[in-house]
């Protein structure tokens, strides 16, 4: 039905690649740490290949590796084996193009809303006037709802409002991927529903590939095009791949009254209990 | 969803108890005025036991010491000697009084003439300075120094001349410290380098530092007739009290949350962002304790120096009035004890004040 469905038909049935429509491959990808009784192997033969403009979700057992492939994406792991590239280029290290919002929103605590976003945004935009960069920040804590609270210390706000802050630094920077891990888990439900509704409005608008993990099915299905199913440690890997066919813009209540939602849910709770 | 069932309940049920705690809230108030009474009710009375307890241990030894002087009279010098001896401290004679701890009175007494004579002092140096005045302004003139009052300090004087030594010790422990801290902080092989560093002197004694400080300062001032003293108590205690913020810092710096460091390595932080936008920000609060303990550990050596380096502070006071030996001597040296702990006191309140003002985390603190 749409352009995502159709380029995993052809990745699941014929493995051919198309280059220019994969933002994010993951190859072979094994990490490994040493322990004193040998090595523990996390992820072996990880194969992964996302789309532009695709908004993909990770499910799987606690310890299972999720996180770990998540910081490896990020850079912030070492690689023990396999590749990951963005755009055909290998990820070497952290950097600016891959946004990452971490499960504790991680604000500086001392700096203001405003100052936190432009942390990044000074710095992914270096030639931009100063006044360019605050409209930019600016621009994403209002998207986010924080229009009236630009100047309050990170310290100060509650954790939803945190993560919103979060949220916004992450889509500032105008990553070419955006890894989330675990946003909304230390969030209670509410706010947690109110969160997913603010970062789907603004990735329906700028599209930027996101890769997030969840424990959330319903997160999981409200959210993605695909949602990924990694089997569990040690030598985790993939061991399904569901793909969601919602139409975009979704809204919370067309997609809990769509039939589809519960065989999509059944499908991944039977995955998560096995 | 049965979750968040269970939230909405939850939500419900906190919602009500602000409710409640809010029609409360009057009583509360009420309550909060009623414990805080209580509160400096039991403070004055604990003072007030206190000057009690004292009285009576004091009047307790000076009837010791004084059945004792009788005692040896009646037994040296018979009957009538030990009349007299004892007519002599009933009179309160200071030739023959108890040389005791002194009583509560004797020490508030000692203070109100600490004042008062400081207040003479004051007035002496003021007439001196007037009566100079322009005998100076022709010295100065003619390229010479003034002539100064050289007048004996008042007890004032002394305890500024403390203070003014425990903030020049505390500048100096900072400016060494907290550089050198961040430094060892950001590096690991640094950090062990120096570490059997501080480990060995950290624990080192004051006296063995003013001795080490006086070796030194002794030679560099060598032919220099004027006063080193000051320098030496100064550096003294500021190399005593430089530890805490030392290791504070380098700890500070070194155990950054790891969320931080890692916002900074996605952003690609530079290393001068890295350090003065993440790195020290966040050490700030540990810094801040070290210099609290810093202070407090300066104000504590520095009475064993200023003793040792006969610098015009409360150390040599203390030290002086009691070789010194006279009838309100004790009570004097209370007096001082009081004044060193009420000053040590109020710096640690100030500090902590500081420290409050840095941190941003106001629920970690209280």
């Amino acid at each position: 039905m749409n352009t995502t469905q159709q380029a995993n038909e052809v990745y699941s049935e014929n493995g051919i690649v198309y280059p220019s429509k994969v933002m994010l491959d993951l190859s072979n990808l094994k990490k490994v740490y040493p322990t004193p009784k040998g090595d523990y192997v996390v992820l072996e033969d990880l194969n992964l290949q996302i789309l532009k403009e695709e908004f993909v979700t990770i499910i799987g057992h606690s310890g299972c590796g999720k996180t770990t492939m998540l910081s490896m994406i990020a850079g912030l792991n070492p690689i023990s084996g396999g590749n990951i590239s963005v755009l055909g280029n290998p990820v070497k290290g952290p950097g600016p193009d891959r946004g990452v919002i971490f499960q504790s929103p991680s604000l500086m605590p001392w700096m203001t809303a405003l100052q936190n976003v432009l942390l990044g945004v000074n710095q992914v935009f270096p030639h931009a006037t100063k006044g360019q960069r605050q409209d930019i920040a600016k621009y994403y804590l209002h998207k986010v709802g924080l229009e009236n609270a630009f100047h309050k210390k990170a310290a100060e706000l509650s954790q939803g409002m945190q993560q919103r802050v979060g949220i916004a630094r992450a889509f500032a920077i105008k990553p070419k991927v955006l890894l989330l891990d675990e946003p909304f888990g230390m969030l209670d439900s509410l706010t947690r529903g109110e969160l997913q509704d603010i970062l789907i409005e603004i990735w329906n608008k700028e599209k930027i590939t996101a890769v997030m993990i969840t424990h959330d099915v319903d997160e999981a299905i409200f959210l993605a095009d695909r949602v990924i199913m990694m089997t569990s440690g040690p030598k985790a890997k993939i061991g399904d791949i569901l793909s969601i066919d919602f139409e975009r813009p979704r809204t919370r209540k067309s997609v809990l009254e769509n039939d589809d939602y519960y065989t999509y849910r059944k499908h991944l709770i039977d995955f998560l209990e096995h | 969803m049965e979750q968040e069932m269970v939230l909405k309940n939850e939500n419900s049920l906190t919602s009500s108890l602000k409710q409640m705690l809010l029609k409360l809230t009057p009583s509360i108030k009420k309550d909060g005025i009623i414990k805080s009474l209580k509160n400096t009710g039991i403070t004055l009375l604990s003072i007030l036991l206190f000057i009690g307890l004292w009285q009576m241990g004091s009047k307790a030894l000076y009837n010791k010491e004084a059945n004792y002087r009788v005692e040896i009279a009646l037994q040296e010098q018979g009957e009538a000697a030990a009349v007299a001896e004892r007519a002599c401290i009933e009179s309160g004679d200071s030739t023959c009084q108890p040389n005791t701890l002194p009583s509560p009175s004797q020490v508030w007494a000692s203070l109100q003439s600490l004042i008062a004579d400081h207040k003479v002092i004051r007035a002496d140096k003021a007439a001196f300075v007037e009566k100079m005045a322009v005998t100076n302004e022709k010295m100065i003139s003619q390229g010479q120094d003034p002539i100064v009052y050289t007048g004996r300090a008042s007890f004032v004087d002394i305890v500024l001349t403390s203070i003014k030594t425990v903030f020049a010790g505390f500048l100096l422990a900072m400016f060494i410290a907290v550089p050198i801290g961040i430094v060892i902080g950001l590096s690991p092989s640094l950090r062990s380098a120096f570490n059997w560093f501080i480990q060995i002197f950290k624990p080192v004694s004051p006296v063995v530092w003013y001795l080490l400080v006086f070796m030194i300062v002794k030679t560099l001032y060598i032919g220099d007739s004027s006063d080193n003293a000051f320098v030496i108590s100064f550096i003294s205690v500021g190399l005593c009290a430089m530890w805490a913020t030392l290791v504070n810092t380098a700890m500070g710096v070194s155990s950054v949350d790891k969320d931080y460091i890692n916002v900074a390595k996605v952003l690609k932080l530079g290393t001068f962002q890295k350090v003065f936008k993440v790195i020290l920000p966040s050490s700030l609060p540990l810094i801040f304790t070290g210099l609290r303990i810093t202070l407090s550990v300066a104000w504590m050596v520095l009475i064993a120096i200023e003793l040792l380096a006969q610098s015009q502070g409360l150390g040599l006071f203390v030290w002086e009035e009691f070789q010194n030996g006279a009838n309100d001597s004790n009570s004097k040296i209370i007096v001082a004890m009081f004044v060193i702990g009420i000053i040590g006191f109020l710096l640690d309140r100030l500090m902590l004040a500081v420290q409050n003002m840095v941190s941003f985390n106001k629920n970690e603190m209280a």
